[in-house]
């Protein structure tokens, strides 16, 4: 049923290009100061001959299962590359999604990274299906191949310094927050992870933290445990108690809006993962831009190349 | 060893493929060796600081996308002090496309690019997010005329012409292009484009209507080049729903001296890099030395010339 869409020429094992997740590479050089042909316009222009190697890669990746795992979600394991397999939490990948008789996607999908394992060469993806994207990517099986793309944008990062996090997800953000557990626990940083849904069957990720020694609070629309006034009371003991020195969020505008507000009352950083319908992912078209209060100027950012992890303080819920 | 390269107006290209404007920026270095490219073409400037339109921004269509970005600017120092830099690390040369309210703005922001480091100038006198209705200068051949001329007195530099494909009347437009200076033709823009949600019924853009692009247009602009190729005498650029090395040979055959590529790089980022590969594929396996024998090498007449013979060999 599904027919598969054009596919890059790099197969999973070839790309090279492995990167440290987040190590960006420098996104303007100074320029060359003994350029000695500047008055001529073009092609004996001096140029550095440095060896080039990509950092990030558009290859085939094999599919290694893709299950769901609630009423709602899907979990989407694939084999791949060095590089993609190096992706930070926080960055995400552009998926090239099947056909399906219904559906032809013509753009890639971005999807966060719910997981990374540079040893096994894995990334991981948890969906749900909302649209033309999805719904292909539903149709994959084990051994099937997906295009994919990434690793993308900036992740979440750690101030080795810190010891106790609170992570704040509802919705697919919670996919999003869920390989911060790993990275948290490899930092020495304790999580309490507040992880919000509408039904109690419906919370993913909650194996995932508790797993990494997190402590997990679940907030739930149908046991009346979601609402802003019960996070903030939560968030609250959780500051009293000094284990929260840091948020990390995803997913709720109006529980960023709690964060942002005790952030500001107790000097507390925060960063956010933000979500935008993308085109490109890459920088290139200017489509996921948001506006940001930055020092009190609003400023646009694209939510793909600059994010899409930002300073919380300067979102705009 | 094939030969790639091209000539265009005054300029030398080492080989036919270059970014469209607005599809490409300096994040693509992740994913490819810049100084493989033919040239480099930057989103289009302007001289004002402009946020762009309102979202959403892009809406996917069958084998296209439509778009109304409306060219975010941060105007011409930012540009200066970062953009221009920042590409003189590389060997390919810098294409600025420029737009402007006037032809008297379009004329000052040419001056005013004018500047080592600057190979040519690409005047996009053809968004069709900018203005109501599309309305853009190539819409017509007396306001093309009108800003080509200002334009040309304006900057030495090539100036290169990016013309509308929603005008009735290209052939002619492109011939008021060349008169008035011009020392290159880039067909096409976007075609202006519109699509309405269901569920909503609301325009899927925030900005009603877009351009649309991708293969979806492939024919329609390929067309567009093959008319204007063979009424005017300066090299025309193709640019209009290139993927793939087979994509940019036709637009070469119907007349094209070089190749723009754009929304294929949002599906496959290194989309320009596998064409470059595919052109020297493509030219060994017809046993063509030049890339530079397909410009216009469509055949539109039964021909028994025998040194015609090699655009169809034996197998």
């Amino acid at each position: 049923m599904s027919s598969k869409r054009p596919v890059s020429l790099v197969t999973a094992g070839q790309a090279t290009g492995l990167d440290l997740p987040g190590s960006d590479t420098p996104r303007s050089d100074t320029p060359r100061s003994d350029n000695p042909c500047s008055d001529k316009p073009c092609s004996d222009k001096p140029c550095s001959d440095k060896p080039w190697a990509p950092t990030v890669v558009g290859e085939i990746a094999v599919v290694v299962s893709n299950a769901s795992v609630n009423a709602e979600y899907h979990h989407l394991i694939v084999q791949c590359g060095t590089a993609s397999a190096a992706a930070a939490p926080g960055q995400f990948f552009q998926l090239l999604c099947p056909h399906t008789e219904g559906a032809h996607p013509f753009l890639r999908r971005p999807m966060s990274v719910y997981g990374a394992n540079p040893e096994r060469r894995q990334v991981e993806f948890l969906y749900k299906v909302t649209g033309a994207g999805t719904l292909g990517l539903a149709t994959l099986g084990p051994g099937d191949s997906i295009d994919i793309m990434g690793p993308l944008g900036v992740g979440f990062t750690f101030d080795p310094e810190l010891r106790h996090i609170v992570a704040i997800g509802r919705g697919a953000g919670l996919a999003t927050l869920a390989p911060l557990a790993k990275a948290a626990r490899a930092n020495g940083t304790a999580v309490t992870a507040i992880l919000s849904a509408r039904r109690p069957e419906l919370l993913v990720s909650v194996e995932l933290f508790g797993s990494q020694g997190a402590e997990v609070i679940a907030a739930t629309d149908s046991e009346g445990t979601s609402g802003p006034a019960n996070i903030e009371r939560v968030l609250r003991g959780l500051i009293d108690e000094g284990r929260c020195k840091a948020f990390y969020t995803c997913g709720s505008s109006r529980l960023l809006r709690v964060q942002q507000r005790l952030a500001r009352e107790f000097g507390i950083p925060g960063q956010v993962a933000m979500e935008q319908q993308m085109a490109c992912g890459i920088g290139l078209c200017y489509c996921c831009v948001k506006d940001f209060n930055v020092a009190g100027e609003i400023v646009q950012r694209r939510v793909c190349w600059e994010g899409p992890v930002f300073d919380m303080m300067e979102a705009l819920p | 060893m094939i030969d790639l390269s091209v000539r265009i107006g005054g300029l030398t290209l080492a080989n036919p493929v270059m970014p469209a404007s607005g599809t490409f920026a300096e994040g693509l270095d992740k994913v490819m060796d810049f100084n493989r490219l033919g040239a480099f073409v930057t989103k289009t400037i302007t001289r004002e600081l402009r946020a762009g339109n309102p979202l959403p921004r892009v809406v996917e269509r069958p084998g296209g996308l439509i778009n109304s970005i409306g060219i975010p600017s941060k105007g011409v120092p930012y540009f200066l002090d970062h953009t221009l830099p920042y590409y003189q690390n590389y060997r390919p040369p810098l294409v600025v496309s420029i737009s402007a309210p006037t032809a008297e703005e379009f004329a000052a922001l040419a001056a005013e690019l004018t500047r080592p480091g600057i190979a040519a100038i690409e005047a996009n006198i053809s968004c069709p997010n900018i203005e109501e209705d599309g309305k853009a200068f190539a819409m017509s051949a007396a306001s093309t005329e009108a800003v080509v001329r200002q334009l040309r007195a304006a900057t030495s530099l090539p100036l290169w012409v990016k013309l509308t494909p929603n005008t009735g009347d290209l052939p002619e437009v492109a011939r008021a292009a060349e008169r008035s200076g011009a020392d290159a033709l880039v067909v096409a823009n976007t075609i202006l484009a519109m699509a309405i949600d269901l569920q909503t019924f609301k325009p899927c853009l925030g900005n009603i209507m877009g351009g649309l692009s991708g293969p979806a247009i492939k024919p329609i602009v390929l067309r567009q080049v093959y008319q204007c190729a063979r009424t005017v005498k300066i090299p025309v650029i193709g640019c209009g729903g290139i993927s793939t090395t087979e994509d940019a040979i036709e637009y070469m055959l119907a007349g094209a001296a070089a190749v723009q590529v754009g929304t294929a790089t949002f599906i496959q980022p290194a989309a320009m890099i596998h064409i470059i590969d595919g052109m020297t594929k493509f030219c060994e396996r017809r046993e063509i030395s030049r890339v530079a024998d397909l410009i216009g090498a469509v055949l539109t007449e039964e021909s028994d010339e025998i040194e015609l013979a090699w655009v169809a060999p034996p197998r």
